[in-house]
């Protein structure tokens, strides 16, 4: 194995006289090594001017971009300072090495970026831009919207149109794929809930009471709140995402070419699927939240199950179940059209897939928690 | 002439499928040498081989005279700084301008003052063809020709001894093509560089490359220059020079 033996660089400079200097450079001018070397070089080149320079470089090893290029901004610099300088003893690589990055070497003047504009200025700007960027990106959601329902009418009136393969597997994945982790999550606020209502009613001996508190709350808010929170961040970052790269391999330019609508064929089914899905998990979250309290209270404060059964019976009325589940299908429309909706607005590179996965699950559960803000207020005012 | 890659008898299998059966050949310093061969032969992963992306299952490759096989963690690092590599479709960190993806080995690796780099990325930026303005747009912003030479700007930031490219030319009209070959080949003249392409472009086999190899039936089927491989009657040559394309460039080229 042959390894070059590398010195490190140096640079010798000696004033012969008032008139007059010597520098001499020494070792391998090799990017990885030329740290040290600019401080040395600057403190050399302030101390010279009108001076006739010669520069001995026949002691370079190898030189490489960056060494020369110190070279010629010294050269630069000493010129300016109204020295002459004249390089002694170059090999013939120092000289085609230079030449080449003299003849690449275009004028920096020329490049000076244009004046930069005041803070104020750019603030207003950077203000302006961004309002202009929410209205467009407004404007083009609501387009997505009417063009998904337009797709949505045709498919009714054709319903061969339905992809319904497309739809069972979407359903497997956001729904019957969620099972276990809605599963845990529910049983978790079930058993939450009951902790913290039993502790207070005891207070009071009013233990029966924790069937009314567990059961009304989880039907009609907590199960669906929790179950479209998790599905939000599970399918509709995944919907996002999957788009997102369709788009960039332009598989969804191929499938327009084709004549392959992407509503018809990816965004409907996901929504349907979703709409379908959504429901279901609320009813089994349901179950399990209720379960996951049933098991507190019996533990902590010794209601047995066939008691909790009973009072459940006879104080959930049937109207909280449906209102729960009721909310299921608008929840999951919100999340399928916000993730669809950011998928399709993944620009040219992949960083952008990150940044509209995270806007998509942020906007879905904050449209999730709006939705059910204006659902309670409705309903508390109908009276239901 | 001194040599300065050196693969031998390398076998190379995933799982069943097996790629290289004792690939050997030699590459020689100054030269432009070309890896050919149909798609699935191979001349990727002998490529990524080489540049410790990929180890082969058995035999020897060396170099700029490192055991490949055999490389501690610290002459790996030192390698990889002695060659440039231009991937097939670029591979620009997406996050970075072109600009700070040319810059990016210097600022790790050296501790040059930001005005030398900022100069040096000019001068490559200007080296490769690239228009000024180029120097701050992201990648995604590029053309498939502006990528190919933004790449090739990366991968001689550092000035590498060796630089690899896969597939230099593909994706770029024949216009781009040949001039992309005329500055691979210029830049070999005045860098003094050893270029290692994989190619099936055969305008770039009869213009610019010294040598050549041809994979097929997971072997070297013919190494060495343009004459001395079209004396070789191996079926996968005469299909690969003598087949409707071929007939066409030999005769009006040469």
């Amino acid at each position: 194995m042959t390894e070059t033996r590398t010195l490190l660089p140096h640079l010798a400079c000696t004033k012969t006289s008032s008139e007059t200097a010597v520098w001499t450079s020494r070792g391998d001018w090799h990017a990885d090594l030329l740290g040290e070397l600019k401080p040395l070089l600057q403190k050399c080149i302030r101390s010279l001017h009108n001076v006739t320079l010669q520069w001995d470089v026949s002691e370079i090893g190898r030189i490489d971009t960056a060494g020369m290029l110190l070279h010629i901004q010294a050269l630069e610099q000493l010129k300016k300072q109204g020295c002459t300088v004249e390089f002694r003893g170059q090999s013939q690589d120092f000289v085609r090495l230079y030449d080449l990055l003299q003849k690449h070497r275009t004028v920096e003047a020329a490049s000076e970026s244009p004046a930069q504009p005041s803070a104020i200025v750019s603030v207003l700007d950077d203000i302006g831009k961004r309002c202009v960027g929410v209205w467009y990106t407004l404007a083009n959601f609501l387009a997505f919207i009417g063009e998904s329902f337009i797709h949505f009418l045709y498919s009714l009136r054709h319903p061969s149109a339905f992809r319904i393969k497309a739809i069972i597997k979407n359903i497997d994945d956001a729904g019957f794929k969620a099972l276990p982790i809605i599963a845990l999550t529910s049983f978790l606020i079930g058993v939450v809930i009951a902790y913290q209502g039993a502790v207070q009613l005891e207070k009071f001996g009013a233990n029966i009471f924790i069937v009314d508190m567990i059961g009304i709350s989880i039907t009609r808010e907590l199960a669906p709140l929790i179950t479209a929170i998790v599905v939000a961040g599970r399918t509709g970052s995944s919907y996002t995402a999957q788009l997102g790269v369709m788009k960039l391999t332009e598989e969804i330019d191929a499938m327009r070419t084709m004549g392959f609508e992407p509503h018809r064929f990816l965004v409907l089914p996901r929504m349907i699927a979703l709409m379908l899905a959504l429901p279901l998990l609320i009813f089994f979250a349901d179950i399990i939240g209720i379960a996951g309290g049933m098991l507190i209270s019996n533990l902590h404060l010794n209601l047995s199950f066939n008691e909790f059964l009973h009072r459940l019976q006879n104080v959930l009325a049937v109207k909280h179940v449906w209102i729960g589940i009721g909310k299921g299908p608008f929840f999951a429309w919100l999340i399928a059209v916000v993730g669809c909706f950011n998928g399709f607005q993944v620009a040219r590179d992949t960083e952008s897939i990150g940044r509209y996965t995270t806007i998509s699950v942020v906007n879905a559960i904050f449209l999730v928690i709006a939705c059910d803000a204006v659902f309670s207020v409705i309903l508390t005012e109908l009276g239901i | 002439m001194s040599v300065i890659i050196k693969a031998r008898n390398i076998v190379t299998r995933f799982g069943d499928n097996v790629v290289h059966d004792g690939v050997s050949l030699t590459v020689n310093t100054g030269e432009i040498y070309g890896l050919l061969g149909g798609s699935g032969s191979g001349k990727s992963t002998l490529l990524r081989e080489f540049i410790l992306l990929l180890r082969p299952q058995a035999g020897s490759i060396t170099v700029l005279g490192y055991d490949v096989m055999a490389l501690n963690p610290f002459q790996a690092e030192q390698l990889r700084r002695r060659w440039g590599i231009l991937f097939q479709s670029g591979a620009l960190y997406s996050s970075l301008t072109v600009a700070e993806n040319i810059a990016v080995m210097l600022q790790e690796y050296t501790n040059l003052s930001s005005d030398v780099i900022a100069d040096i990325v000019n001068i490559k930026l200007n080296m490769v063809g690239l228009p000024k303005h180029a120097a701050d747009l992201y990648p995604a912003e590029l053309s498939g020709g502006m990528i190919k030479r933004a790449g090739l700007a990366r991968a001689l930031a550092m000035d590498p001894e060796l630089l690899f490219l896969d597939e230099p030319t593909s994706g770029l009209d024949p216009v781009s093509a040949e001039g992309f070959d005329q500055l691979i080949m210029e830049l070999r003249d005045i860098l003094g560089l050893t270029v290692v392409m994989v190619t099936h472009d055969l305008d770039s086999i009869w213009t610019i490359v010294d040598r050549f190899a041809v994979l097929g039936d997971k072997k070297v089927v013919a190494e060495g220059d343009l004459d001395t491989v079209m004396q070789n009657s191996h079926p996968i040559i005469d299909a690969f020079f003598k087949g409707e394309r071929g007939r066409i460039r030999s005769r009006h080229g040469n």
